[in-house]
This record gives structure tokens, sequence and C-alpha cells, in this order.
């Protein structure tokens, strides 16, 4: 709660500075942008909870300020974000996507404040992406991320890049409440949240990264050291809701993508170190694309992905020896109309989800976007397994600003 | 680099050849056009594209460019997208080459993902608009073979006609035919013909403006496809160059703070 309290507080703080700045700047770069949307979900059937119906309408507003001076040496970006959603309380949400300060020097750049940083080269999961936060309860697809408070000091030699973090305040998770669809048997009480280091939220998080490009090949090295943005689900002392625990964790990720001609292969690989566990886990594919298939300007990609986890723990992670096989379709028409279609199958259990998103561009400002997740488990050892009823589709309508 | 250097050797003593080729001359041509566009460092401009389908109703993109010129390759040029708004801030960044594959990176501003793509796609569209990637990519001499035609005066403008064949691999056109004007050697016409070896799309260059007492820059370029009806036209405008960019303003970490 805290937290959500001091979020409202940043938001109010952060519009009022981006009022005065407006006010203020006369000769500098200065603009607003960003998106609305209505999303529609219905899901395919009742959930085996009580609680959760099978519509969902939500809202989004997504606006975004940018602000540069000193000739573009010093920027200002602003990215607030708010969702309702008429059936899960703890989906209704707001957050700090960004609020940085940048500034720029030859060799160096220093950002300041709430950001979103990415690491990484696969599609099916993104293991080496651990600077931010998952808002899960935006989307079970683990694509939506949390503003992380962060000091980000880049440097830029000959040999490569260096990207220095250090990170004093812990985003928790967000969980779908006992309203919301793709949620577990028993609720997260996110409220109970605790933590293996004394210091809780205000651990100091540090991170380092080094990534160089050498011709076809593009590699990252990073090492994260701090509060394991998973945590471990416990149950409470009533056994009717589960707590997260979030541990400290040593986390060692390795990204290479080489690219030849129409061929993107892909590996991540990483080494996590926690109080409970030790593991190695890996992503490693393929993505080949046709461009101009049976002489149209459509393009096809097929992706294939192995996903390896040495814990082999279905509770820990459903992805411990699984497969992706998928297509990203591209019209590159006017609307830029695209479509995405991945399926996840893991190897022993045969289980599988569904995963399609397509989109297109209506005038100049308009987008619509559809998306399925389709969930076929019946292993009721996996953490997808409370998700087995959870098959939805939806709808989104997106005006730009 | 060295066939290059030769070329220039062999060009230079060309006035005392006895015959030459039309081979010979497509490339002599050629080589003087882009001798003249040499050393203008670094270049900004804005670009207004205007797509216009069979029935003449419009959409419009906006993007910012900036190049680098390179010493013995293919320039570096950074793209960003302004609109449609729903691909603000989306950055490209090309490194050419004549020959090899190019190097291409694009920057997601949703995901904030910096993603190494395949530049394979040399015919495919871009933005949706009747321009191909290969298109916009920068001219460099060893990319073509040349066949000089004929002369030919085009809307009162002495040209060069020269017949080009794609040198690189993927290229969507079997052949281009070149106009360039016998007083600046700027291009003013290209007809491009398609795998099947049919004229596909015309290019005219109109409203060239000086730059630098050198630099002739086309401020208004429209292509039309004369086989499904579509046309588009880019307006361009604020051209600056030597304006102190280097190779530092060229690199995958600059992709992510492009607005």
């Amino acid at each position: 709660m805290i937290l959500n309290v001091s979020v409202k507080h940043w938001v109010k703080i952060s519009w009022l500075f981006g009022a005065a700045m407006m006010l203020s700047a006369t000769a500098t770069a200065n603009e607003w942008s960003g998106y609305m949307a209505g999303e529609y979900r219905y899901f395919q059937h009742e959930s085996p909870f009580a609680d959760p119906g099978q519509y969902d309408p939500s809202f989004v507003l997504s606006p975004e300020y940018y602000h540069e001076w000193d000739e573009g040496q010093q920027s200002l970006i602003i990215a607030p974000f708010l969702r309702i959603d008429q059936q899960d309380a703890e989906r209704t949400h707001v957050d700090l996507r960004e609020l940085q300060w940048l500034y720029v020097e030859d060799d160096w750049e220093l950002r300041l404040g709430l950001g979103k940083v990415f690491w990484g080269v696969t599609e099916s999961q993104h293991l080496v992406d651990v600077i931010n936060q998952t808002d899960l309860v935006e989307n079970s697809d683990t694509e939506d991320k949390l503003g992380q408070p962060m000091i980000n000091l880049s440097f830029f030699q000959d040999w490569g890049t260096v990207d220095l973090f250090v990170m004093p305040y812990f985003r928790e998770r967000t969980f779908a409440g006992k309203d919301g669809r793709l949620r577990s048997s028993l609720v997260v009480d996110t409220d109970k949240a605790s933590y293996e280091s004394g210091a809780g939220r205000q651990h100091l998080d540090v991170a380092l990264r080094w990534s160089q490009t050498f011709g076809d090949w593009d590699v990252g090295l990073s090492h994260f050291y701090g509060t394991n943005r998973e945590p471990l689900l416990q149950l409470n002392a009533t056994f009717d809701a589960l707590i997260p625990y979030y541990e400290i964790m040593h986390q060692t990720g390795l990204d290479i993508q080489q690219t030849t001609e129409s061929w993107l292969w892909k590996l991540e690989v990483i080494r996590r170190e926690t109080t409970s566990d030790t593991f190695t886990a890996l992503t490693g594919g393929v993505e080949y694309t046709f461009y101009g298939v049976f002489e149209s300007n459509m393009d096809v990609g097929l992706i294939a992905e192995y996903l390896f986890d040495d814990r082999n723990d279905e509770l820990a992670t459903p992805f411990e020896d699984d497969v992706l096989i998928g297509t990203r379709l591209a019209w590159n028409d006017e609307q830029s109309t695209e479509l995405l279609v991945g399926m996840i199958q893991d190897v022993e259990s045969s289980d599988v989800s569904w995963n399609i998103e397509a989109s297109r561009r209506i005038g100049d400002r308009w987008k619509l976007s559809a998306e399925a997740r389709l969930f076929s488990v019946r292993n009721n050892d996996t953490a997808l397994y409370s998700f087995r009823d959870d098959d939805y589709f939806q709808l989104e309508l997106a005006r730009y600003f | 680099m060295r066939n290059y250097i030769f070329l220039l050797a062999f060009i230079a003593v060309m006035p005392f050849a006895q015959a030459e080729t039309a081979e010979e001359k497509g490339l002599a041509i050629a080589v003087e056009s882009d001798n003249r566009d040499k050393g203008w460092s670094d270049s900004s401009a804005e670009m207004k594209m205007v797509l216009r389908n069979r029935h003449g109703k419009e959409s419009t993109r906006k993007i910012r460019v900036t190049n680098l010129e390179m010493d013995g390759d293919g320039d570096k040029g950074l793209t960003v997208f302004d609109t449609p708004r729903d691909v603000k801030g989306t950055a490209f960044l090309s490194y050419s080459h004549s020959l090899v594959p190019d190097e291409q990176w694009i920057f997601l501003p949703a995901l904030k993902r910096v993603k190494r793509i395949s530049s394979s796609n040399k015919s495919g569209p871009f933005m949706g608009s009747e321009f191909a990637y290969e298109d916009i990519s920068s001219f460099e001499v060893p990319k073509y073979s040349y066949k000089y035609l004929r002369d030919e005066t085009i809307g009162g403008i002495e040209c060069f006609v020269s017949e080009l064949r794609p040198q690189y691999k993927h290229s969507g056109y079997t052949k281009t035919h070149v106009w360039i004007d016998k007083a600046e050697y700027r291009v003013q016409k290209i007809d491009f013909y398609d795998r099947k070896d049919s004229l596909l799309k015309i290019q005219r260059f109109t409203d060239y403006k000086l730059y630098l007492d050198q630099y002739w820059r086309a401020h208004t370029q429209t292509m039309e496809n004369q086989q499904n009806g579509k046309s588009t036209t880019l307006y361009w405008d604020n051209f600056q160059f030597k304006t102190g960019l280097t190779e530092k303003d060229f690199e995958k970490n600059d992709l992510k703070r492009q607005r």
C-alpha cells in the first residue's frame, strides 16, 4: 500500500513538473505523446474459482512527456501509466514507467530516476532481462514492466559498452487479485510480501553489463546482485493465501545473436544463485525470414526456440524442457498489418500454450490489436495448471496522440 | 578500395582513351556523379512521405534522417520516425556496404528493445510505401554494373541515360535505367524493372537545391508504381551539412535516446 501511495504521489509531482516545464520552455524541444486504449477480454470458460467473470473491459492511459535542453545534452522523460479494470481491483493500477533525467557526454551517459531497460535476444522468454520488475497483471506474457528507480552510468569504449546500475529501491511484482483471471488457485497477498534481506525493499541492488558487436555477432555479458524479481510464493499461516518471498540473488547472464543473411541465431544463458536454489537455464534458437513471399510484399518469419531449466521443476518454471514454434507475418502494407502466432510445447507432458497477436493501424492515429492465449494443460504439477481454463480473446482499440 | 583507386586512375586517363565502350562510359558517368557528391562529411534532413493509393487517398509519414559519409565504405545512417504516432520514436540504424550485407539495428520504444535485424530485405517496401529499402539506401559505385545507352533530353534537361544492373544480392530489380543531367551530374529519373524485366516503377527527382556550393539535393522525389497505380512522394526539408557528427553518433547505443 505504501508503494501505491508513493506512486500516486509521484504521478502528481510529475504532472505538475511537466506542466511547469511546458510553461517555462521556449527554445527547447518539448512534447507530449502517448496513447489511450479500450481493451476487452473475453474468457472462453468459467473460472475454476468462484469470483472472476468471463468478460473484462478495461481502459488504459499511457502519456509521455519529453523535454530536452542544452542542445540535447540533457533531457527529461515522464511516462505515467494508468489502467482501470472493471473486474480486478489489482489490475486497476498506476505506475510511473519512466521519470528519468538523461545527461549525455561523448563517451558516457548518465540516467537518473525511474527507467526501463531491456537485455536479451530471444522471443519465447527473456531470461537475462532482470533489471525491471514484471507488471504481471498487465499481461501474463511477462513483457510489461514496472519503472525501476536507478542510477545508470554507460561508458562507450572501442572494446564495448559498459553499463553500471545502482538500484536503491525494489518494485514488487503485481499479481491478479481474487476477482481477476489468470490467477493462482490461492490468491497472492501482495501486501504481506517479505524479504530475505533485512533492508527489505531498500536493499541496494547493483548490476553490470558489457555489450559489443563483432561483425555479425552481437554479444552481451551481465551480472546482477540484488533482490530476485521473481518471488517464491509461500503459503500463509492460515493456508488461504500465497505470500511473495523475495530472496537475494546473484545472476550471471550471457546473450548472443548471430545475424547472417536471413538467419538470426539466438542464445541466452543464465546462472542464478539464491539461498534456496542454484540453477542454469537457457533459451536458444533461430529465426528465419522469407522476404517478399510469392511475389508479394509480405514477409514470413519462422521462429524455433528451445527452453531449458536444470531445476527440472515445473512449479518453479513451466519452461524447463520446452519448444517454441512460431511464425511472424508482416504484410508491409500502409496499415502495417502484422500477425504473430506462437506455440510453446512441453517436451515431456505435451502441455501446450498458444499465443496469437495481430495488429493493424487504422488511419494515422488509431490501432486495432487482437490477442489470444490458449492453454491446453493436463499436468497438474505445473505452474501453468491454474491457467488451464483461462483461454482468452482480447481486442484493443488505441488512439495515439 | 584498391579497385576503386584503380578505377579513379583509369578514369583520369579517360580523355586520351581511343574508343570508349558503353560500359566504360556508363561507369565514368557514375563515378563522376559520385565524385561530385563527396566531402559532405555528415548531413541531416527532415522528410515527409505521402503515400497515395490508386483512388488518390493519402496518408503521411514523417521521419528524420542523419547520415555520415564513410571513406571507402557505404554511409552510416540513422532514421527516426515521428509519425504515424504508433511508431513514434522507432529508430533505425544502418551501416551500408557495397557488396557485403549491410548491418542494421532497430529500436522498439515500447519494449526499449534494440534488435539486430537481417539486411536481406532489400526489395521490401519501406513503411508501406512504393520505395523499397534498396531505393533509399546510399549509392555506392561498386553496387552496380553500368552501360551507357544514349543521350536524351527530358523536361528540357540534357541527360545521359545508362543501364544499371545490381551486383548485390536480394535486389528486386533486374536493371534500372538512370537519367543523369550533363550539366551537374544529378539523377533526374530512374526506371525500375522488376525480376520479370517489366517496367515496375518510375522515380522522378525535382526541386534541386545547391548546398555549400557543391551538393545538390532533390527536395521532391516521386515514385510511381506502373503496375498497381500507387505512388509515394518524398518531400525533403531542412538539409544541414557538416554539423560535426562522428561515428560515435551512429552506434547502437545511440538508438535508445533518439526522439
